[in-house]
């Protein structure tokens, strides 16, 4: 059975009714940890050891988040400015994270559609999600395909909860499956 | 003229007119009430015709000392009046002893008869508790060396009562077979040693109640959730433990005292002192007014000068005693001044005193009134010696000190911050600065604080901030920053004013204890005003918030705001000061403006003010 961690960064989650969803399906489960980092942070003050530490402990790392102008909050930010330092999560002895798997589990108010060459955003989510692929890259993780919550201002009760629970099965199968079969980028 | 109500409409009055008038002018409430007896007594406005009637009232009246011996001792642990037994002893008795030595010489000399004088001497050896501890707790002075020192003389004092009392009735027999007909108790009659016996087994008792029986029985009532059950037994235990002490003839006051402090630790501490301390102010306020209604200006003006004399004499020789004993203390001379003319008065106890040696023939009336009188009097000078020593001499003694103790430190450092004030508020922020390799020039005007401080190692410099050269030579042309972390709103406007007209370029930050304070200071041009409470109550607020339930970081941004509009609302209604209704209806908007701007927030709804990543309109235009 493998550790899971949620990274948790909503600045308001107390208005995100996708994102309260999507937590209350999974915070429970055993073997699943979830860091609420605007909860944890508010003054954007982080306990670097304590995450690295959360980070040690767990194979499987996911940063769930809201979609805000093409990234992730600030907070998140943040805490990967921080807690990935060099010598630890990359360069010289920085071989902490090596072969976890990562990836976004991410909400966004506007359809999967707009994400696409065709689109008003013009660009699909992988594109967008490059920076966190390739940060993932870097520190020698095996980044896996994002989970996307999208059109969350359009979703009916259901839809949001129907995504929640294949949320919760995604999870599952991460912590339970014996090989992870899904498809994932990593350094050769 | 006659019936209850009346009398205690005419004390009351009295009072209500004369202690305020008397606080006015700086003269404590104890000088107040005095005259306020006074005038109510035979020789003012005579609404108290006789003497003996102020006497009563005297008496009963007294129990108010009886009231604060116990309301000190609830708040002394016995841990600390075990530390306080040397002082207690040596200095509280050398000063019995002395006195009343002194005291008893004079009187030899003055061929007045032994026993007269021994009595006298012994009575007046003893300093008002009720007027010495009021006027100590009025000015704030219990904690300070001279309080300490008073107080521990004062507690011997009320030791002293005992043998006191006890030398009396063997003064008469002495002089002749007139037999005291006995102040208290039946022990009177027994054989010393069982009198001794029963005053133990009586000390004995109080501490065991003290221990054992006092807490149970609050905690009993207590649960009835019946105030004035409570406030029944309180004065149940005050006047229980008195009557058991004048029952073997000890000094009531001791007993409750010593109640007091068994109870100290006690979780009824404080309600007890709540509860009593209006009976304690009401009859002590009342005994000091029986005492200037019962001073007999006909006895006193017919031998006026003996009178006189022997009051100011025995004034004399009371304070030089104490300042002897204040000098081996190494008190400093204002501290000394305070302590032995604090205590130059003579004690209430001497009403008893002499009423008792009356009864047993050692003193005729005329003398008993003259000494009562010359008592009176004593209480009544002593308060005004203390305030013209608070008012004319300590100030022209720090005057003409001024030149050689308070000298400033010569100051060797060159800051770029000065930081004036090193209290709590301070010293904090001094570490702060420090721990962030900022030194800053740290002066302070609390001669014991520097010394203290300079021991821990901090460089901190004595001197008063408001003096320019102190200013120039703690090098405020070169520095940067000045700080004011002090509380005082006129120390602060006075900086100000100074800084603005010698050293513009300094940048000058300042404490402010309210908005009050900082309308005044912004209205002279300071920009950097730091109200001392804006940001403790706000995080206060904040974590009552988390508490609730609400979010971390949503309630990081909530204070934040809020002290911003706070801070801009004030630089709107400075302008609006001056014109008081006009003030009070733009306060009115300020907090109306508030309330709008944060109440979106709070309820669960996208509101006006913040559409942070989020917004309705976002929200209809999605695709």
């Amino acid at each position: 059975m493998r550790k899971i961690l949620v990274l948790f960064a909503h600045p308001k989650f107390e208005h995100s009714d996708a994102n309260q969803a999507l937590i209350s399906a999974v915070k429970d489960l055993e073997n699943v940890q979830v860091r609420d980092l605007y909860e944890l942070y508010p003054d954007f003050n982080i306990n670097i050891q304590a995450e690295q530490e959360a980070l040690f402990e767990h194979e499987v790392i996911i940063w769930q988040h809201p979609f805000y102008w093409y990234s992730c909050p600030p907070l998140l930010k943040q805490w990967i400015d921080l807690v990935l330092e060099h010598g630890w999560a990359y360069g010289t002895g920085g071989v902490f994270l090596k072969n976890k798997y990562i990836f976004n589990a991410f909400t966004s108010g506007g359809s999967k559609e707009i994400y696409s060459s065709l689109g008003r955003n013009r660009y699909t989510i992988e594109e967008y999600l490059r920076p966190f692929e390739q940060t993932a890259y870097l520190c020698n993780m095996r980044y896996l395909p994002p989970f996307h919550l999208a059109g969350t201002h359009r979703s009916t009760e259901s839809d949001i909860l129907q995504k929640a629970n294949e949320y919760r099965e995604l999870i599952l199968s991460l912590r339970d499956s014996s090989e992870i079969s899904l498809p994932y980028i990593q350094k050769p | 003229m006659d019936g209850f109500l009346f009398n205690a409409i005419v004390y009351i009055l009295a009072a209500i007119v004369c202690v305020p008038i008397a606080k006015r002018l700086g003269m404590g409430s104890v000088l107040g009430y005095l005259i306020a007896g006074i005038l109510v007594g035979p020789y003012g406005f005579a609404f108290i015709q006789d003497e003996s009637q102020g006497q009563d009232i005297m008496h009963s009246t007294e129990f108010g000392v009886v009231m604060m011996l116990f309301l000190i001792g609830l708040e002394l642990e016995p841990k600390n009046l075990w530390k306080m037994r040397d002082m207690i002893l040596k200095v509280g008795l050398s000063q019995v002893v002395a006195t009343s030595g002194l005291i008893f010489g004079l009187g030899l000399i003055l061929e007045i008869d032994w026993r007269v004088s021994l009595a006298a001497a012994l009575s007046m050896a003893l300093s008002s508790t009720a007027i010495v501890l009021q006027s100590l707790k009025e000015k704030n002075q219990m904690d300070t060396s001279t309080g300490k020192l008073s107080f521990g003389v004062l507690l011997l004092q009320d030791i002293a009562v005992i043998p006191i009392l006890a030398i009396l009735p063997l003064l008469a027999i002495a002089g002749s077979e007139l037999s005291g007909s006995g102040h208290g108790g039946f022990l009177e009659h027994q054989p010393g040693w069982i009198q001794t016996l029963m005053i133990f087994v009586a000390i004995g008792v109080v501490i065991l109640l003290g221990r054992f029986g006092f807490g149970p029985l609050l905690n009993w009532v207590s649960k009835t959730k019946l105030r004035e059950l409570f406030t029944a037994s309180a004065l149940l235990i005050v006047v229980g433990i008195a009557f058991l002490m004048e029952l073997v003839g000890l000094s009531p006051a001791l007993g409750t005292f010593l109640a007091g402090v068994i109870l100290a630790n006690s979780p009824y501490t404080h309600a007890l002192e709540s509860d009593l301390d209006p009976f304690k102010g009401l009859l002590l306020g009342l005994f000091f007014m029986a005492v200037g209604a019962t001073i007999n200006f006909d006895l006193i003006f017919s031998d006026a000068i003996n009178v006189f004399s022997i009051t100011f004499g025995v004034i004399l020789i009371k304070a030089l005693v104490l300042g002897v004993i204040g000098k081996i203390r190494k008190l400093s001379l204002p501290d000394n001044l305070r302590f032995s003319v604090g205590l130059a008065q003579v004690s209430e106890f001497s009403f008893v005193t002499y009423a008792f040696a009356l009864q047993l023939g050692i003193l005729t009336t005329t003398s008993s009134g003259i000494l009562m009188a010359i008592t009176a009097l004593s209480m009544t000078f002593t308060p005004i010696f203390s305030l013209l020593l608070d008012k004319v001499i300590l100030p022209s003694l720090e005057r003409r000190n001024a030149k050689p103790k308070p000298e400033a430190d010569r100051i060797d450092e060159r800051n770029t911050v000065i930081l004036v004030g090193f209290s709590h508020f301070g010293s904090t922020m001094g570490r702060f600065l420090r721990a962030n390799g900022i030194e800053a020039t740290v002066l302070d005007y609390d001669p014991d604080r520097v010394d203290f401080l300079r021991k821990m190692g901090f460089k901190v410099y004595f001197g008063d901030a408001t003096r320019l050269d102190l200013l120039h030579a703690a090098g405020a042309e070169n520095a940067k920053i000045l700080i004011s972390a002090i509380r005082s709103t006129e120390t602060n406007k006075k900086l100000v004013e100074l800084c603005q007209e010698n050293f513009p370029h300094l940048e000058v930050m300042i404490r402010a204890k309210n908005r009050y304070e900082a309308f005044e200071l912004m209205e002279m041009g300071v920009e950097n005003i730091y109200r001392e409470h804006l940001d403790t109550s706000i995080r206060m607020g904040q974590e009552a918030l988390q508490k609730l339930g609400f979010r971390a970081h949503t309630v990081q941004r909530l204070a934040a705001q809020f002290r911003k509009y706070d801070e801009d609302s004030l630089k709107v209604l400075v302008k609006y000061r001056s014109n008081e209704t006009e003030y009070i209806s733009k306060i009115r908007k300020q907090i109306e403006i508030q309330e709008t701007l944060l109440s979106g927030e709070l309820s669960r709804k996208f509101s006006m003010n913040d559409s942070a990543w989020d917004s309705e309109q976002l929200k209809e235009e999605t695709e």
